[in-house]
């Protein structure tokens, strides 16, 4: 099955974009956003990584996290939101903090479902708090592409 | 500063089509504008404009022998914004695809099912 593409990128000074689209219909792909059993089978990290706990309340005010555990028995990672803003099946606004903080505050996240002849776009904003809080997210990758020099940067020049 | 966020300014400096093709130049060495401005169909003060831009955006700088003030990459700012690029889309690709392979699977468990097919809000207030 190929891929659809996935569109990501910085937006302004606070801003990451990510879009994809998903060959479903749009109640479908919202409900995979947004129920507990079905989010912890996809919103995984790298390989080996596993989502034990993950807790939705999805109504203006209501929270939401999510634990991450590494099967290394590394640390962990946690992620609380609150949501600010629910139109099934269509748009979702929350607010995010990773537990420790690695982003100078809440982020903020708008995620619209678009049904488009059978297909859904899905489309995030994440907005940082503060344009260095962004830009630190953007390098936090950074050891890693250090490693691999130049070999990214075929990719970027042919795009 | 010259502009809000670093970063963004290395994004639209790789927005240029041939102020990629000199990155691509400059990877397998330093160069003088002229020999920069060589392959193009363009003046030199017009390759310089693009090298500025590159250089503001901490991709280029030059070196400071008078004559010739050659240009070359700064693997560092390169890398901050190539290595993020990677990292999130390799997180996102592999969500995805993952979350492709559920919808298809939710897709096959809701077409041979007769019964009315559930509502996915339950409980969602607008």
């Amino acid at each position: 099955m190929s891929r659809n593409p996935l569109k990501l990128g910085p937006q302004g000074d606070r801003d990451v974009v990510v879009e994809r689209s998903f060959d479903a219909p749009r109640d479908l792909v919202f409900e995979a956003f947004t129920k507990p059993e079905l989010v912890k089978r996809w919103m995984l990290g790298p390989d080996g990584w596993s989502m034990p706990v993950c807790t939705i309340d999805l109504r203006p005010g209501g929270k939401g996290r999510y634990e991450w555990t590494s099967d290394s028995g590394g640390p962990g990672m946690t992620l609380n939101s609150t949501f600010k803003e629910i139109i099934a099946p269509e748009r979702i606004v929350h607010t995010e903090r990773f537990e420790p903080d690695w982003t100078q505050g809440d982020t903020i996240v708008t995620t619209t479902f678009t049904e488009k002849d059978g297909k859904t776009i899905v489309r995030m904003t994440i907005t940082y708090p503060t344009a260095e809080g962004r830009d630190m997210v953007l390098k936090s990758g950074m050891e890693q592409g250090m490693a691999r020099g130049y070999e990214r940067l075929d990719d970027i020049l042919k795009r | 500063m010259l502009s809000s966020s670093p970063l963004d300014a290395t994004f639209a400096a790789l927005a240029d089509p041939t102020r990629r093709a000199i990155i691509a130049r400059l990877t397998q060495g330093e160069a003088s504008v002229m020999e920069l401005a060589r392959p193009f169909d363009m003046s030199q003060p017009a390759i310089s404009k693009h090298i500025k831009v590159l250089e503001q955006a901490g991709l280029v700088s030059r070196g400071q022998d008078a004559q010739r003030r050659p240009c070359r990459l700064e693997p560092r700012a390169l890398a901050e914004a190539t290595s993020w690029l990677e990292h999130q889309r390799a997180l996102f690709e592999a969500r995805f695809q993952r979350l492709d392979a559920l919808l298809e699977e939710m897709k096959a468990e809701r077409r041979p099912a007769k019964r009315p097919t559930k509502t996915t809000s339950k409980g969602v207030r607008r």
